[in-house]
């Protein structure tokens, strides 16, 4: 029993020395001066108002990608101690005292410091030599472009570090695989692959190409596993459950995880409230909670309710009418009905407020106790400031002539009859008989006469409807879309018979008592949606550049340029390693090729672990290069040279895989190989040479003078600023 | 070449036939090659398929062909109006009559076959198509809806064929035959003066000549195999030539290339000789013929429309000195410009068209409430304006005054002709791309202030060089803000007619949207010049002829706040399109797939992703599968993934498609879905039927199960045939209307 005790406890560590070197080489690279300079640089001022919102728990929406790359970042300000008080309006303002520049900006050096021993780690589990693995981990090492991106507060260095954390995990998964599967390190590297992959996709959307990747890898794998036919049946099931529960079922909950936290930080309303549904607002702090906190929940005859657009494009906006009326005759000639005007109005009003009444009923209060109107119930809107009757008919409405006119009703007495009946259409009812709720229910309405739908044309009135937007009766309305739907926002019950007491009633602020609030899932997915929807001004930057320019490095990005003298921080890549990360890449396709072919007619230039090895090696690294550069062709937004630097990383891991290949497999003779080894660590110290070179414009510490600018103006599109004193 | 095909026949004769078969299970497993000799011919073991003779295969052929024309060709002449895009393509087929230039955002194919059927038919061109309803009367019609309901009867024999050549089974061929057959949608769509049935009959043929030219692997370079190959590389020509989405047809083809290559490739019995035979075959037969077919079809097109007409404007100015009629056919202009001259400015970006003014404003809010500045793909007086001194004003056509050329590097005004404004710009943001600046036109007769002046440059010139009409690529720098006049192709709103935004950009980057060029240039006092204009040759037009189409296409965006076909919508039916009629008193087609076959292709193709996998999994472990079953395995894996690859390459691409959709883009992709379906109940039901084997009645139940189908299928037709063939009386929601009770979802309104 006591066994244990008659052996010594031993601990035995195992350290690769060249892993705790090259960390602490990379953290020096990445953490030297990290608070220099103490100004905003670059897209810092756009990050960092997220981080300031954060900081104040108040809501936002950011359609640039998943919020764990932003709470990453405010964490670093967590740390720090920040309240969030600094307005981030301009590059180059310099920060208060009350901002913590050095751990604001520290995970993201952290993310691109560990990305080092990461390299060597990586090409070390793909089956290279240590002197391989040590080269790649320099080359990242040493990347101008690389450190200067993670010595800021963005995001890039962060999916870099999960994208090659998914990667390397998968390969020590993979590697333990053969000997020892289902052992405790062998769930961890699984389980680990598929958290660093909901990371890497939650930091930014294009996260998502490297997770398909592996996945893709982890698929053909499992493939050669069910065809290893000395595994039992329910040995290759196992394997394949715990793959798909690694791969699959983790990574989405981690992500909802990431949007759960997101909603539960975030709990106060803000400046982006409107873009939200009403439900989605009343589920904030403040804002909309405010005034609707308390409302009563079913409208009933006679409740007094705001009408809220759900699609709200272009933007936000509610049912309103006013005493105005729309003209005889239009622009173009044609004619209307001269009836008061209805249009959407995107700001609150006291002339939004519509009471609900009962068609075959006179008084406009509610009845104690009150009922309830229910799907496809016959109501009137009655507009509560001129007491009209909401109304369409068959005239053309001012801008969209295919549709109705909708007009609060005036008895002109000219053989225009009131068609003032709707019927009510609850779209997410649960039943047919459901209640109309108060923000909850999304409901139509349907035009009794002419079954035309009141519609959200979207198009802004000229000025005799104040720009505001037109509100249209659709005849043709097919199937479901947003700009037919409303629901109510702000919701009473009317208690006043008498019209001038009901427009004081109206004008009061609203106050009684109950709250509401949405599921997890149902405000994941509306925010999931705006996000991924959301319309960004894509308008091309002094910096914006095109994906062949990227290859070929032909643009660079003034990040920052000191106030005063000519120091800057440049995002400038090491041109060499560009240069041959590309041309290696040329060379692996080339020879991937070739082997590929003669293997097909039986020609095997390579043992087969040799080519196995060779082929994994690319279907990470040049596949990952691929799958991060080649969708950015497909995309219609702006894009920057730092979209690229997620496959750069790749490619530099191919880059001395490719070398190595070279000098182990091509090089025939003794003398070729010394040769060509000559010729790499001459290339590497060009590469030094370079790095070092363009360090002024990496670190951005030291004035150079304007010649010593024009000097490392290698290429004339890079836009390197000099002073003109 | 009898020597190649010698040496072909005999390297193949080692081979087993229908050698690709093999490869993708044998691909899987790993380079092993020994899995590669145990190959299968899908013998179908089932004697049933025997029992049919030769005379016999012939008669069923006969029988289904008939079905699909007598299903087309009834009341083919209603409704004797202009349905739907009728008014689009058959005014193409008028303007080939007419041999007036036009555009459109579709290849010509199409259309020109459209205009040979209509001229072939007595069709004289004089109907205007203005608009859908408009009645035919006593210009002839049938003729050109005649030939696309002949094109869309083809479709249904051609299904026929390739699921009899993939499955060798007659049940599934005449299963697949009556979907097709009896599916309202597809007969919707053939009846009327369209693009798709045209389409379609080329992806079809395409498909069942590749099936064909596939089963001809046992006997490379025979005469048939020759023929279906290059049969193959004519219909994908015909398909690309309809429209661009044949290209995915295209890629179908090429992807089954590819592996029948990288197939003979690893076969070492053949030498590297004839491998290089086989790709040179296929280079010549897919590539090379395609092409040339397809750049012939431009040269008949451009040959055909040789007259001026309303798409001139969307092409650059030397395309259009092609034309007669048009103002630059034959040009005699002055050859430089001088102040004072009345001229035209073209964008150098294809498909932007001409700077233009209008008595309208910006609307407030947006900029300075001043004229607005737009480009205008047509030709107008609105796009003329006079060239001017920056600081003179006085009438520079007086006789007495010498001319005095402009000169690159010149400062100069450009005033507006009918509004008599000044091109200008300022520090107010444009319209739609916010960093640049706004353009307008501003100034009363003429008298404007500094912001109207522009520096003229010519690119890659010298200073003091004089400006060449229609040659010289300009720039207009604005003098005070520095910025280059340029249009950024995006589409203003209604306010501005929905003519594309010109901006000021104070990015100097030399790109085509910041270049002009002078086109029609009027002076009186300089001599006309004959100008030889640039003759553009053949590739240049090919290449302008294809931007253009390209920047259409991308054009056509959906509006917000507008009900849009989803590509989800699709397969579910959820919604269909009207041909024909509104209200209860027109005659009404509805174009919706009949929904009993659309749904069931919906459960077809979800059983056969399950039953395929499960094949697939049994035999990557190894399961030895009983000779039956692994025939039927082989047809389901092979013959069906080929249909299921149709069905996703015809159908994803168009999640990603940025423009705006519409039902009828599905129709591809249902013919596959269709053929899949036909092939898998009767794969499903043979399998059914062997493991029921040790029942009396289990030789009946395939033979029952295709029955009820067809049954079935015919008699959902029978429902829902007055989608197709027209119905008049009230809508579906009334009880009274022979449609009631069909209505089966909301979204559908007939």
């Amino acid at each position: 029993m006591l066994g244990f005790l008659q052996r010594p406890v031993v601990v035995t560590a195992d350290i690769n020395l060249n892993v705790v070197a090259l960390t602490a080489v990379g953290l020096l690279s990445r953490l030297w001066q990290l608070s220099y300079p103490r100004a905003v640089v670059f897209d810092e001022v756009y990050y960092g108002q997220y981080i300031s919102f954060y900081m104040k728990r108040i809501f936002f929406l950011d359609g640039s990608g998943p919020p764990f790359g932003h709470m990453l970042l405010a964490l670093g300000g967590y740390l720090g101690g920040f309240d969030g008080n600094f307005l981030w309006n301009r590059i180059g303002a310099e920060y208060s005292t009350n901002v913590p520049v050095w751990s604001l900006r520290l995970l993201p050096a952290l993310a691109g410091a560990l990305s080092v021993p990461m390299a060597y780690q990586i090409v070390w589990e793909l089956g290279f030599s240590h002197c391989a693995a040590v080269g790649a981990a320099l080359l990242i090492l040493i990347e101008n472009s690389l450190i200067t991106q993670s010595r800021l507060m963005l995001l890039e260095s962060v999916l870099i570090f999960f994208n090659l954390l998914a990667v390397l995990s998968y390969l020590k998964f993979s590697n333990s695989q053969k000997h020892r599967p289902f052992s405790p390190s062998w769930w961890f590297w699984l389980m680990l692959t598929g958290v660093a992959c909901s990371c890497a996709v939650g930091t930014k959307y294009v996260g998502v190409f490297t997770y398909l990747l592996v996945l893709g890898v982890a698929a053909a794998h499992a493939w050669h596993l069910i065809g290893d036919q000395t595994l039992s049946n329910v040995r290759v099931l196992c394997h394949l459950l715990a793959r798909a529960v690694a791969l699959l079922v983790i990574p989405v909950l981690v992500y909802l995880l990431f949007f759960y936290v997101h909603l539960l930080l975030l709990c106060r309303s803000g400046p982006h409230d409107q873009i939200m549904s009403s439900a989605f607002q009343a589920s904030l702090e403040g804002g909309l909670a405010r005034i609707t906190q308390g409302q009563p929940l079913e409208v009933a005859y006679g409740s007094q309710v705001t009408l809220k657009n759900v699609f709200g494009q272009p933007v936000p906006c509610w049912l309103h009418s006013h005493q105005s009326t729309y003209p005889m005759i239009y622009e173009n000639g044609r004619g209307s009905s001269h009836q008061q005007q209805v249009t959407c109005y995107p700001f609150k009003d006291v002339n939004n407020w519509w009471i609900v009444k009962d068609p075959g009923r006179h008084e406009l209060v509610v009845n104690n106790p009150p009922r309830p109107v229910r799907h496809g119930d016959i109501v009137q809107l009655v507009h509560g400031m001129t007491t009209r009757l909401l109304n369409t008919h068959d005239v053309a409405a001012p801008l969209s002539p295919h549709s109705q006119e909708v007009s609060c009703y005036i008895d002109y007495n000219v053989s225009m009859p009131a068609q003032n009946l709707w019927r009510l259409d609850i779209v997410n009812r649960e039943s047919d008989t459901d209640v109309w709720k108060t923000i909850l229910s999304e409901v139509r309405f349907v035009h009794v006469n002419t079954s035309a739908i009141l519609k959200l044309s979207g198009a802004p009135l000229p000025d005799w409807g104040f720009r505001q937007l037109e509100v249209v009766g659709e005849k043709l309305s097919r199937g479901y879309h947003g700009s037919t739907v409303w629901n109510v926002e702000e919701h009473r019950y009317g208690r006043s018979q008498e019209q001038k007491e009901r427009e004081l009633e109206l004008r009061s602020p609203a106050q009684m008592d109950a709250s509401r609030n949405l599921s997890f899932m149902a405000r994941f997915s509306e925010l999931q949606w705006r996000m991924l929807t959301v319309r960004s001004d894509d308008s091309e930057h002094k910096y914006s550049s095109t994906p062949l320019d990227w290859v070929t490095l032909d643009t660079s990005i003034a990040y920052w340029l000191h106030p005063r003298t000519s120091a800057q921080i440049h995002l400038l890549g090491n041109i060499v390693i560009w240069a041959s990360a590309s041309l290696a890449t040329l060379v692996y396709a080339l020879l991937f090729v070739w082997y590929l072919l003669r293997r097909r007619r039986r020609v095997c230039d390579l043992p087969e672990g040799c080519w196995l090895r060779w082929a994994l090696a690319g279907a990470l690294c040049a596949g990952g290069w691929a799958v991060n550069y080649v969708p950015f062709f497909l995309m219609e937004k702006t894009l920057f040279l730092y979209h690229y630097l997620p496959a750069l990383a790749f490619q530099i891991l191919l880059l001395p895989v490719v070398l190595e290949h070279v000098s182990g497999r091509l090089c025939r003779s003794q003398l070729q190989r010394s040769f060509f080894g000559a010729l790499v660590v001459a290339w590497f110290a060009s590469a030094c040479h370079v790095s070092n070179t363009l360090r002024p414009l990496t670190y951005g510490d030291r004035s150079l003078s304007p010649s010593e600018l024009k000097a490392l103006r290698w290429k004339d599109s890079w836009d390197i600023l000099i002073r003109k004193y | 070449m009898p020597p190649a095909v010698g040496g072909g026949l005999a390297g193949s004769e080692l081979r087993p036939r229908r050698g690709r078969c093999g490869s993708q299970a044998a691909r899987a497993v790993g380079p092993d090659v020994a899995t590669e000799a145990t190959v299968w011919s899908p013998k179908r073991p089932a004697p049933s398929s025997r029992r049919f003779e030769a005379p016999g295969r012939w008669a069923l052929l006969a029988l289904v062909t008939l079905m699909s024309f007598a299903t087309r060709f009834h009341r083919l002449d209603q409704p004797p109006h202009i349905c739907w895009d009728e008014t689009h393509f058959g005014k193409m087929g008028s303007y080939y009559i007419n041999r007036t230039f036009f555009f459109d955002v579709h290849p010509p194919l199409g259309k020109m076959l459209v205009g040979l059927a209509g001229y072939l038919s007595g069709y004289d061109g004089t109907f205007l198509f203005q608009k859908p309803g408009d009645k035919y009367e006593h210009h002839s019609y049938l003729g050109m809806r005649g030939f696309c309901a002949f094109l869309g009867a083809l479709l249904i024999p051609f299904a026929y064929l390739t699921v009899l050549e993939l499955s060798q089974s007659l049940p599934a061929a005449l299963l697949t035959a009556a979907l097709l057959t009896f599916d309202t949608g597809c007969l919707t769509l053939s009846q009327y003066i369209l693009l798709d049935p045209i389409l379609m009959f080329f992806i079809m043929a395409a498909m069942l000549s590749m099936v064909k030219y596939n089963s001809c692997a046992n006997r490379p370079f025979s005469a048939p195999w020759w023929l279906w190959l290059s049969l193959t590389g004519v219909n994908l020509a015909g398909a690309l030539g309809v429209k661009f989405v044949g290209l995915f047809i295209i890629l179908q083809v090429g992807w089954n290339t590819l592996s029948d290559l990288w197939h003979l490739f690893g076969d070492l019995s053949l030498s590297m000789v004839t491998v290089g035979k086989h790709l040179t075959a296929r280079v010549l037969c897919l590539i090379v013929l395609p092409l040339a077919l397809y750049t012939a079809t431009y040269a008949v097109h451009f040959m055909v429309l040789n007259k001026s007409g309303p798409g001139d404007g969307f092409f650059s100015s030397a395309f259009q000195a092609r034309l007669s009629g048009n103002n630059l056919h034959n040009a005699s202009i002055p050859e430089h410009l001088a102040y004072g001259s009345v001229i035209t400015v073209k964008s150098a970006r294809m498909a932007v068209g001409y700077l233009h003014s209008h008595g309208h404003l910006y609307p407030e809010g947006i900029g300075a409430h001043q004229q607005q500045v737009t480009t205008y793909l047509h030709k107008d007086y609105n796009n003329l304006w006079i060239i001017k001194k920056h600081n003179t004003n006085s009438d520079l056509l007086d006789p007495s005054l010498p001319v005095e050329f402009v000169r690159h590097g010149d400062i100069i005004r450009l005033e507006h002709k009918e509004t008599s404004r000044n091109l200008h710009s300022h520090y107010h943001e444009a319209p739609l791309t916010r960093k640049h600046y706004q353009v307008t036109g501003y100034g009363i007769n003429g008298t404007g202030d500094s912001n109207d002046f522009w520096r003229i440059e010519v690119v890659n010139r010298k200073f003091g060089n004089r400006i060449k009409v229609l040659r010289s690529r300009i720039r207009l720098i604005h003098l005070v803000t520095g910025c280059v006049l340029g249009s950024s192709g995006k589409v203003l709103p209604k306010w501005g007619w929905e003519q594309l935004e010109v901006t000021c950009t104070p990015y100097l980057k030399e790109t085509l949207n910041s270049i002009w060029n002078v086109e029609d240039h009027i002076n009186p006092k300089l001599p006309n010049i004959s100008l030889d204009v640039l003759q553009p040759s053949f590739p240049e037009i090919m290449l302008e002829a294809h931007m253009v189409m390209i920047r259409g296409n991308s054009g056509l965006k959906p509006k917000d706040n507008e009900f849009t076909s989803k590509p989800w919508h699709w397969p579910i039916n959820y919604q269909g399109l009207r041909f024909s009629g509104i209200n209860d008193t027109d005659f009404r087609v509805y174009l919706l797939g009949n929904p009993v076959v659309w749904w069931l292709n919906l459960l077809s193709i979800a059983l056969y992703l399950l039953s395929g996998s499960i094949f697939a999994v049994a035999v990557q472990r190894g399961a030895r599968l009983p000779a039956e079953v692994e025939g039927l395995s082989q047809v389901l894996l092979q013959g069906g993934g080929q249909l299921l690859l149709g069905w996703m390459i015809h159908y994803f691409p168009f999640f990603l498609m940025g423009r705006i959709l519409y039902f009828h883009h599905y129709f591809p992709a249902m013919l596959f879905s269709s053929m899949l379906t036909g092939l898998l109940w009767d794969t499903l039901l043979r399998l059914c039927a062997w493991s029921l084997a040790s029942f009396s009645l289990a030789g009946h139940v395939h033979a029952l199960g295709i029955l009820s189908l067809l049954l079935g299928i015919a008699y959902s037709f029978y429902l829902f045939h007055p989608l197709a063939y027209g119905m008049v009386g009230p809508l579906a929601q009334d009880p009274r209307s022979p449609m009631a009770g069909l209505r089966w979802l909301e979204s559908w309104d007939f």
